[in-house]
């Protein structure tokens, strides 16, 4: 096999990675580059300096530093019995890749993840040998995301954090069992111990930080996860629960979901041929609900049948529609917990009505420059000019809130 | 009719001066025009900022809420700005609380331009590329030529210094300029897109990346537009291939299903989970607790231990660490372990349940009480723990310990202060520590945790005799 380019790596590594969903840079706290050697600054907030043609942000340069991989995990298109072309990147490589990305402003960071080569503590450690060339040999002080392979050995989970801004293990799917089927190698006991330890670590580094400043950042901006949606038969709700319990067993930053593409053999009776997109935006919906908007996962099942969320409708509204009692709501006297469930409110715009009320009472014209859209929530709020009447209770109203069709277009390819 | 004119764009300290003293003077928004200087003064104005507001005296400076809600609204490029803002300030005199009104026109427009510079500024923060020059002594200089919307050039350029401050770059825009020398900023005026350089041998490698992290599967070209409008596409590299990108995202698509993995039903049968780990703890689905919890909590200890301590559940450290007793009540516990003079390593220390129940509140896991069919189902465990260790003592922490140890019917009040025989070893009954840590009232507190102490006193003074 001839030598590959860089650029040809380049082409097959980025390729590879691509089903990562992740691509934040946010949450790593102030940092600059002034009286340091190199370059780098994170302000806490991230910055997308690019968006590809599938509407994702690119944030990060998001490699493999090889698509190489011993495990055989069948939803995976680097699986050792796939026929894709491989590459792998040497350390110098993606140092340098970073650095020139980074100086041309092209990028916030890094985001390297590996197939498993040779063992999961060879990976672990030449992964962590990127980092720290990174941070201690060029004093980069841009973000830097590592995905930590579970069976490695915790010493270098515990240096992978002193470098990493953020520190990520996929759960893979939302099911014990399918997980065992469709990835052998994996296992969620595992998956879960190592993400309890990084919440330790992370915790620990944070309480000594709080007592000397000198104590060493432990990846600052947390853990996240990712779940991949539509290769195993979990419904939404247990995608649901499952994110729920890892945000409360583990503290995760985020758990992001991939809809599986392509679709599986498995699932050949459906008739779309592309990753369920609307699945996974709902299920991102319903991740907010939980986080944000103070909804239980109890609730959220309410508006999904046989634990599926609509596709039609997002998971708020879908809920508003099965509590009718408690709606209309009054925007001018509601606490702020109720009107965060007002259908198409969200929580920029309920603050917005908390602290302009005390002055003013608001009518449907002073919402309608309070948020972007009152359409989808009219029905289900009183104004001071507007009562929704008998709207509250019809019996088309879900109907009604839908938006036209053409929304599966997102589907076509 | 007044007219004042502003030394530039970005004058804001001038236009706070003019602004306070009209309003000092109760002049009609209406009866103002608000005029600046040619756009070649801008770069002026820009680094006299610092020391412009000298040039207001502090008396006559406008509301510091007023300068907080304008400040970033002043950079927008429509003229009818300073007007705007002007009218807020002598609104502001009658009505103190206009500011606070998100829903009035004014506030709300004021808002909404505000709103357009900030996202301007962070794009200017997404889209700069540079372009490096070499020069003959292999050194770098970078050259971004951008076109920002609103005047925020000076705004943005700190940005750039905190990341690139060991670099020396310029970033060129139509009516300002930004130049870095690694050392100090200097603003400038504008320039044009012929100053900047016409490539770099890096975007061949950038236009590679982009293309290639694209998901064709996916394409939304909507989505990608509404994040970055085409209004930037002239000056990012890679916006040249979008065009073929979307072309072919079909083909490659198709390509993509075509090379599908194929998911087999199952690679290999899977039997009873609790085959594979020959039965052992960590395999147990004797309840349903295993399902959330992380691991199942062994006792941990000597396994000729005289004394076997026994809790009720491991709770979130625990269940994390693998450990009994390492959370707030294991501390609590060690601490009166000390005083009370029982040494904890040479204990075998272990929980009557060894999942954690709990229910998932946010970030937070809620400690639920096992109920007693969970605790029954884990006495197959607890008894495994005794028959191998066969303490001599037994110290039981609350009421599921109780229960797991087999006593149905009795409970800790019943119990405590005494000690009792069991069949295979002496118990002791006392509450469990974390029942002290719920205690609100602090003389209960200190009482509760005295008695606690002659519990374990008497624990060890049995473990003496024994």
């Amino acid at each position: 096999m001839p030598k590959l380019e860089t650029i040809d790596k380049l082409a097959i590594l980025a390729d590879a990675a691509k089903y990562d969903a992740s691509c934040a840079s946010s949450g790593a706290g102030g940092r600059t580059s002034r009286g340091g050697r190199g370059v780098g600054a994170t302000d806490g907030a991230g910055i997308c300096h690019a968006y590809t043609p599938d509407g994702r942000c690119v944030s990060l340069l998001k490699i493999l530093m090889t698509n190489y991989c011993m495990f055989d995990c069948a939803y995976c298109v680097n699986r050792i019995s796939s026929n894709v072309r491989r590459a792998r990147f040497t350390v110098e490589e993606v140092v340098a890749l970073t650095l020139d990305f980074y100086k041309r402003n092209y990028i916030e960071g890094l985001f390297l993840s590996s197939g498993i080569i040779r063992s999961p503590d060879y990976t672990m450690g030449e992964l962590v040998r990127i980092a720290q060339r990174l941070r201690c040999d060029h004093d980069f002080r841009g973000y830097i995301h590592l995905k930590t392979i579970p069976d490695a050995d915790p010493a270098l989970l515990d240096e992978a954090g002193l470098y990493a801004d953020r520190l990520s293990i996929n759960i893979e799917l939302a099911n014990a069992d399918a997980l065992s089927q469709l990835a052998p190698e994996k296992s969620l006991p595992a998956i879960r111990k190592s993400m309890g330890r990084l919440r330790l670590k992370i915790e620990d580094a944070k309480g000594e930080r709080a007592k000397s400043r000198k104590a060493p950042r432990y990846a600052p901006s947390g853990q996240s996860t990712q779940m991949i949606v539509g290769a195993d038969s979990a419904r939404d709700i247990d995608i649901v629960g499952t994110s729920a319990l890892l945000y409360a067993n583990y503290s995760l930053k985020r758990v992001y979901y991939s809809a599986f593409s392509p679709i599986p053999d498995s699932s050949a009776a459906l008739p779309l041929k592309a990753p369920p997109l609307m699945r996974e935006h709902r299920l991102y919906q319903a991740d907010w609900l939980l986080r944000y908007y103070g909804f239980t996962v109890d609730e959220i099942a309410t508006g999904a049948q046989g634990g599926m969320l609509d596709l039609a409708l997002d998971p708020k509204t879908t809920w508003a529609l099965a509590n009718r009692a408690l709606f209309p709501v009054d925007v001018n006297r509601a606490p702020y917990e109720m009107l965060i469930r007002i259908p198409g409110l969200g929580v920029r715009a309920a603050q917005r009505i908390v602290a302009t009320r005390r002055f003013h009472r608001l009518r449907l014209a002073d919402l309608s420059r309070l948020t972007t859209s009152i359409r989808k929530m009219t029905p289900f709020i009183c104004a001071a000019d507007w009562r929704p009447g008998a709207l509250t209770d019809e019996a088309d109203l879900a109907a009604r809130l839908k938006p036209p069709a053409r929304q599966l277009d997102l589907f076509a390819v | 009719m007044r007219a004042i004119t502003l030394t530039g764009e970005t004058d804001t300290a001038g236009f706070y001066a003019a602004a306070a003293a009209l309003a000092q003077q109760d002049v009609s928004a209406r009866d103002v025009e608000w005029r600046t200087l040619a756009r070649e003064r801008d770069l002026f104005a820009a680094q006299d900022a610092s020391l412009a507001p000298q040039r207001a005296a502090d008396a006559d400076r406008p509301p510091r809420a007023f300068i907080a809600a304008t400040r970033v609204m002043l950079l927008h490029r429509d003229p009818a700005r300073f007007a705007l803002a002007y009218r807020l300030l002598h609104r502001l005199k009658r009505e103190p609380n206009l500011l606070q009104i998100a829903s009035d026109p004014d506030v709300a427009r004021a808002g909404a331009m505000a709103k357009a510079v900030r996202r301007d500024v962070h794009k200017m923060k997404a889209f700069v590329r540079f372009r490096a020059l070499r020069f003959s002594d292999d050194t770098e200089f970078f050259v971004s030529w951008f076109e920002p919307e609103h005047h925020v050039v000076a705004a943005v350029a700190p940005h750039f210094v905190d990341r690139f401050a060991n670099m020396r770059w310029s970033i060129l825009t139509p009516r300002a300029s930004a130049h870095w020398d690694g050392a100090a900023l200097r603003l400038a005026g504008g320039a044009t897109r012929a100053d900047a350089p016409g490539d770099d041998a890096l975007e061949a490698l950038w236009r590679t990346y982009f293309a290639h992290i694209f998901n064709p599967a996916r394409l939304n070209v909507k989505a990608m537009q509404l994040q970055m409008p085409k209004k930037y596409w002239a000056n990012l590299p890679e916006a040249a291939i979008i065009a073929p990108l979307v072309a072919g995202a079909p083909a490659r698509a198709r390509a993509m299903l075509a090379a599908a993995p194929r998911l087999v039903a199952a690679r290999h049968a899977c039997g009873d989970p609790g085959d594979r780990t020959g039965g052992a703890l960590q395999g147990c689905r004797r309840c349903p607790l295993w399902r959330d919890a992380t691991q199942a909590v062994a006792g941990e200890g000597p396994l000729d231990a005289a004394l076997m301590i026994v809790g009720e559940q491991p709770g979130d450290r625990e269940d994390i660490a693998g450990k009994p007793f390492v959370g707030p009540a294991g501390r609590l516990l060690d601490e009166a372990l000390a005083r009370a003079g029982v040494e904890r390593a040479k204990a075998y220390v272990t929980n009557a349940v060894k999942h954690f129940k709990f229910e998932p509140r946010g970030k937070q896991r809620l400690h639920k009480t096992p109920a007693a069919a969970e605790i029954d189902a884990c006495r197959h465990w607890l008894d495994g723990e005794r028959a191998l260790v066969k303490p001599k003592l037994i110290l039981a922490l609350g009421a599921s310990a109780l229960r797991g140890l087999g006593l149905r019917s009795a409970s800790i009040s019943s119990l405590r202060g005494s000690a009792h025989a069991l069949p295979d070893a002496t118990l002791i009954a006392t509450v469990h520590p974390s029942y002290l840590l719920r205690l609100r009232d602090e003389d209960e507190k200190r009482e509760q945790w005295r008695a606690f102490l002659a519990d374990l006193r008497k624990a060890q003074e049995a473990l003496q005799e024994l």
